[in-house]
């Protein structure tokens, strides 16, 4: 909101410099987004009286005129053609810096030198017209020479913008600011009073009628008429305030009800009585479906859109004697009743509209006002008459009919809040007073008493509906007395403070992947329609009902699409090479039961999330066989035992897990029928459709349910296990196994027959091809032996071969290689 | 003299064998030459072993002198030949380790550490600041109910503060209630309804709002909340706590200051500005010469927040406080534009 420092002085004479008055409206919470200084430029600016005017030779959009700026004759070129010879211009001179640092130079312009510039009203930044240049009057006054700020009666202004927050609607006005700045200065703040206009011949009764029938949405209806009236333009300081206030003149009328809303923060609502119909107006819920024209020339539908639980649909209109729709009540006016150049009765609309039905129709209907932005924070219902009789104060000459229409349902009125000085304290972390308590609230309108107990009886006024617990009055009181002011104190909790185990694994798990080549990417939790579907998927996840661009619409179930987007991407800057991890939710659709569930007891989550860690590895030579790596590497960093990759189909319990996958290069990671992750390389079909070429690099890829694996993957005992002191032996074993055979199977077999004396084994080399029969590979394994005792004898270890030998025919019909 | 002590004395010179001896030595280019050399010296046809075979032929008195020369003459030649091998195994060495000098600034395809990003860093080094303050760490999901994400939080249907948050609704249950969380205050909620007080927590987490991306805002952000609720908790703590955090995480001449505000889970509220990290508070373009920037927002924990979960206020009173990770690393970093964190270029993720 933008508040003249002008307009503010109208109601307490506040003084020092701007920075310092805008640090003070910082401090109060009514932060000064900018400061704009107006006025200042206009010093040079005189009025001058145009002598001559000529046609320019060759030009047909400029004219060559000379000007008496009460100094002498002065040659000026002009553009506009709305002035004539005697016409009083502003005339800015050679060396004048005009609003917005234009520096006026001598030109010269087909030949004709200009020793200035006349100046539109925009230029000079008096308001938005730029139709032609500004015409003062008639002749003769005031003389050439005249300053024109002086001319004008204006004065350098300085204009805050002000942010003022949803819960302080008396702040939503010049008045309101002035209230809160005033007190914080310690200077007064006054209202003056406007008067009540003479009383006209006829009653307003007998002019206009008010009904009003869903009191409940419209607790106060107040409403006068204005006869005699000439729909023309607004004085120069009226359109002038409006204008440094950010708001256009539209004519006298309108003008009038701007600068009352901006003033004291009431929206009133002006009609063309002659227009309405029946001359009267009734005041009730919509019908659904029910539709009215506003004045923006829309065609508006009214309690049809629920928006949410508790919407009871009643959208409050306005409507003519007849019963016919012409406007919606407290947002915008209907078409039909506007206020035109004819207009010469008006009957004005000065109501009390309930908050949230404002705000539901606001919403239902997407339209947002300057009125309803007030109506739904709240305006004061007993500021009404004072800011009716300003706004006929500011039509001035205009007749009014005797007395108001006044329909007053439940109005709310002053509150009584109780406040305990102990309460305040303890609070803030303050030692104030009772008497503090009551300096600080009562110059911002609040009526202080003390009462027994340490208890004071305030009376918050009527134009504070954001203050009704004694809670809320404390933040008052902090706020007049200043945050600042507030000593620091540094909680020491008994508590020791950690992060737990879950997390403190996240960290190490994001640490491996880093220490693997991968750099941690962060991609979209978001996608597009689709993606799912050229990522493997069956089928989309959650939808969004209002996105804000359709390529972020659809939760991801999987973070290999984002991922593969963002490998392609990076491919599209010529950074093939790359390995990427990332560790985030995912979101699996919940079935209706469980969204039933979590919306009517509000404690599960409504979504089974799950934290997915995910690997792409798109470096040159990966495939599935480095993301199996990683997962070995990962699971041996974490201590995870018994987690094994099983490309047995069946073993997935998940439909969509291994999605996008290579059908022949992929695995799941399981143990004991749980299902942690998958590893392989992607699909290249997959590849292609992110626009990736398979054929330049494959993609190895692994992806876990980090949730479950740590939380419950079986680990590798935390006791200490014994070195053993004497020597150990080597043993080479290569057996020729079926393809269809998994290494770690074999693995799995010579632990197992090896026994405790198998200090470890490895797979060191495989062999495929020319002396093998076909089907098979060999695999071959190195196993350490070693015993904690005593050093083994060649009779043990021929024993513990050919048990290990024997084992592996057993198990999986595999033979030494000869 | 005696004659046959002139004859003796012509048959062997010691002092020329030395002489001689060490000139070859010095003459003698490597190991090997040196080994022949040592041959020929001390060798059956070297001039040492002859006079030592001559010496039969010595007068017996001559004998014991001129042994004793023609020992010490031996000792002084191999003496010179073990100081020529050790110069020249010197020699040999040096040359030889010469010859293997290697520019360790050659190395191909240096092997390469990826990155944490620098959004999680960020988020660890507030995370353990708070931690080191006694604080733990919480945390809830994305996808929130209205109740968690507003109701709870005192914003019931169609309140106008929730018009603050630009939401991002889900095609889940009635229309508008379920919601992709729009700050990280619902795992208060969550917290308060799981546990009893005295809590000391902070809760980090992906956030989102239906916001048109710029330089300052991405739609899917980090937010890190702080929770405390404990008997006798004041204002004072609110402001002593951001002061602690504000010094521990950016730097001892880092200030914080707070001013009213408004949001509906607290009050009173404040907005949080702290010395502009830029400018060190001097005032510049970032700052808009004021030399403060504004990190977040704060506040006592509004009496109908702790209502909704059943908290007695009187008994307990509470602050809570928050604000981006992403920005924080966007200050930190100096990033232009916040939306670079969104594209996972390699080139900013190696880097940051």
């Amino acid at each position: 909101m933008r508040v003249p420092l002008s307009w503010i002085r109208d109601f307490a004479p506040v003084e020092g410099d701007v920075a310092t008055l805008a640090g003070t409206l910082d401090d109060l919470g009514l932060v000064v987004e900018g400061v704009r200084r107006v006025g200042e430029g206009l010093e040079r600016v005189v009025v001058a009286r145009v002598e001559e005017i000529a046609a320019i030779a060759g030009a047909d959009r400029i004219r060559a005129g000379v000007v008496d700026a009460g100094d002498g004759p002065v040659e000026v070129v002009c553009g506009a053609w709305n002035f004539a010879v005697g016409d009083l211009v502003p005339l800015a001179p050679v060396g004048a810096v005009l609003p917005g640092g234009f520096e006026i130079g001598r030109r010269k312009m087909k030949g004709v030198v200009s020793n200035g510039m006349l100046c539109s009203p925009r230029e000079l930044e008096l308001s938005e017209d730029h139709e032609g240049i500004l015409v003062l009057g008639g002749a003769g006054t005031p003389a050439p020479g005249t300053p024109l700020m002086a001319a004008l009666g204006l004065e350098p202004d300085v204009v805050f913008d002000v942010a003022v927050e949803t819960n302080r609607p008396d702040a939503a006005c010049v008045a309101g600011v002035a209230r809160d700045l005033a007190a914080a200065c310690k200077v007064p703040f006054g209202l003056p009073e406007a008067p009540e206009p003479p009383a006209g011949p006829v009653p307003v009764t007998e002019l206009t009628t008010v009904v009003v029938a869903d009191d409940d949405l419209c607790p106060r209806f107040v409403a006068r008429v204005l006869t005699g009236v000439t729909v023309g333009e607004s004085p120069a300081w009226v359109q002038r305030r409006l204008t440094l206030a950010g708001m256009r003149p539209v004519n006298s009328v309108v003008d009038a009800s701007n600068y009352v809303m901006l003033e004291l923060g009431q929206p009133t609502h002006p009609y063309d009585l002659d227009r309405v119909g029946g001359g009267g107006l009734r005041v009730r819920a919509a019908r659904p479906g029910e539709r009215v024209v506003t004045l923006d020339g829309k065609e508006r539908v009214l309690g049809a859109r629920s928006i949410g639980a508790g919407d009871d649909l009643r959208d409050c209109l306005i409507c003519d004697a007849t019963d016919t729709a012409i406007g919606i009540a407290g947002i915008m006016g209907g078409a039909s009743t506007e206020i035109s150049a004819g207009t010469r009765r008006v009957l004005l609309e000065a109501a009390y509209f309930s908050p949230m039905a404002v705000a539901r129709t606001s919403k239902r209907l997407a339209l947002r006002t300057e009125a309803s932005a007030r109506f739904e924070r709240g305006c004061d219902p007993e500021g009404i008459d004072r800011s009716v009789r300003r706004l006929v104060e500011l039509l001035a000459g205009v007749e009014v009919a005797a007395g108001q229409i006044d329909v007053r349902g439940p109005v709310p009125g002053p509150r009584p809040v109780a406040v305990r000085t102990a309460r305040v304290n303890a609070l803030l972390g303050t030692a104030l007073s009772e008497a503090e308590i009551a300096g600080l609230l009562e110059p911002i309108g609040f009526a202080v008493r003390p009462s027994a107990g340490g208890v004071l009886d305030v009376t918050v006024p009527t134009f504070r509906p954001d203050t009704e617990r004694e809670v809320d009055v404390i933040e008052e009181v902090a706020r007049h007395h200043g945050y600042s002011r507030i000593a620091r104190r540094t909680p020491r909790p008994a508590q020791v403070g950690e992060i737990d185990a879950y997390q403190r694994e996240r960290r190490q798990v994001r640490d491996v992947l880093a220490g693997l080549g991968a750099d941690e990417a962060w991609t979209a939790s978001l996608l597009a329609p689709g993606d799912h579907e050229r990522a493997g998927w069956p089928a989309d996840g959650i939808r969004v009902a209002n996105p804000l661009v359709p390529d972020q619409s659809v939760l991801r179930m999987s973070i290999l699409p984002g991922m593969l987007a963002a490998l392609a991407a990076n491919a599209g800057r010529r950074q093939g090479e790359v390995r990427l991890f990332e560790v985030g939710h995912v979101f699996p659709p919940p079935e209706k039961a469980r969204v039933d569930r979590a919306l009517a007891a509000h404690q599960e989550w409504v979504v089974d999330e799950r934290e997915m860690a995910a690997v792409a590895l798109r470096a040159p030579g990966d495939d599935a066989m480095a993301a199996s790596g990683a997962w070995y590497a990962l699971a041996d960093a974490m201590g995870i035992t018994g987690v094994e990759v099983v490309a047995d189909a069946e073993a997935a319990p998940a439909p969509a897990a291994g999605a996008g996958l290579h059908p022949a290069r992929r695995g799941w990671l399981v143990h004991e029928e749980v299902q942690f992750g998958v590893v392989g390389e992607v699909d290249p079909d997959v590849l292609e459709s992110f626009g990736l070429d398979p054929g330049a690099q494959r993609v190895g890829w692994l992806e876990l349910d980090l949730g479950l694996l740590l939380g419950t993957a079986p680990r590798r005992s935390e006791l200490a296990e014994a070195a053993s002191r004497f020597p150990s032996s080597d043993l080479d074993l290569a057996f020729v196994v079926a393809e269809e055979v998994p290494a770690a199977a074999v693995r799995a077999t010579l632990a197992a027959a090896g026994g405790g004396l198998l200090e470890r084994v490895r797979l060191f080399d495989v062999y495929r091809g020319p002396g093998l029969p076909p089907g098979t590979r060999s695999l071959a394994f190195r196993l350490r032996f070693c015993a904690l005792d005593h050093t083994l004898e060649e009779a043990e270890l021929h024993e513990l071969r050919a048990r290990c030998v024997a084992a592996v025919g057993a198990a999986h019909g595999a033979e030494l290689r000869g | 003299m005696t004659g046959a002590d002139r004859h003796a004395s012509d048959a062997f010179d010691p002092a020329g064998t030395v002489a001689r001896a060490r000139q070859a030595a010095a003459d003698a280019g490597s190991l090997e030459a040196l080994g022949e050399l040592r041959g020929v010296l001390l060798g059956k046809r070297g001039e040492l072993v002859r006079a030592q075979r001559a010496l039969g032929g010595v007068a017996p008195e001559e004998r014991r002198r001129l042994g004793e020369q023609i020992n010490s003459a031996r000792a002084e030649v191999e003496e010179v030949l073990a100081a020529r091998q050790g110069q020249l195994r010197a020699e040999e060495r040096a040359r030889r380790l010469a010859e293997e000098r290697l520019d360790l600034t050659e190395v191909v395809d240096v092997p390469r550490r990826g990155r944490v990003h620098v959004v999680e860093r960020t988020r660890r080094q507030l995370e353990d600041v708070f931690v080191g303050m006694g604080f733990a760490v919480v945390e809830g999901p994305e996808v929130e109910d209205d109740w968690h994400n507003f109701e709870a939080l005192n914003m019931p249907i169609a309140h106008p503060a929730r018009g603050m948050w630009d939401t991002l609704y889900l095609e889940l249950g009635p229309p508008e209630s379920v919601v992709l969380r729009t700050h990280t205050s619902p795992v208060q909620i969550r917290l308060m309804q799981r546990e009893r007080p005295p809590v000391y927590a902070v809760m980090p987490g992906r956030c989102y709002r239906r916001d048109t991306p710029d330089a300052r805002h991405i739609p899917i952000f980090h937010q890190i909340e702080g929770l405390v609720v404990d008997k006798g908790i004041s204002f004072s703590d609110l402001a002593g706590t951001i002061e602690t955090f504000t010094g521990a995480y950016f730097g001892t001449d880092i200030h914080s200051r707070l001013r009213p505000s408004f949001f509906p889970f607290t009050e009173p509220s404040a907005e949080y500005e702290i010395t502009c990290t830029i400018c060190r508070g001097a005032g510049c373009r970032t700052c808009s010469q004021t030399g403060w920037i504004e990190l977040g927002g704060c506040g006592m924990v509004d009496p109908a927040v702790f209502a909704a979960v059943g908290v007695d206020p009187e008994e307990w009173t509470g602050f809570a406080f928050g604000f981006g990770i992403d920005r924080c690393a966007q200050m930190r970093h100096q990033l232009p534009d916040m939306r670079v964190l969104l594209e996972n270029d390699v080139r900013v993720l190696e880097q940051l």
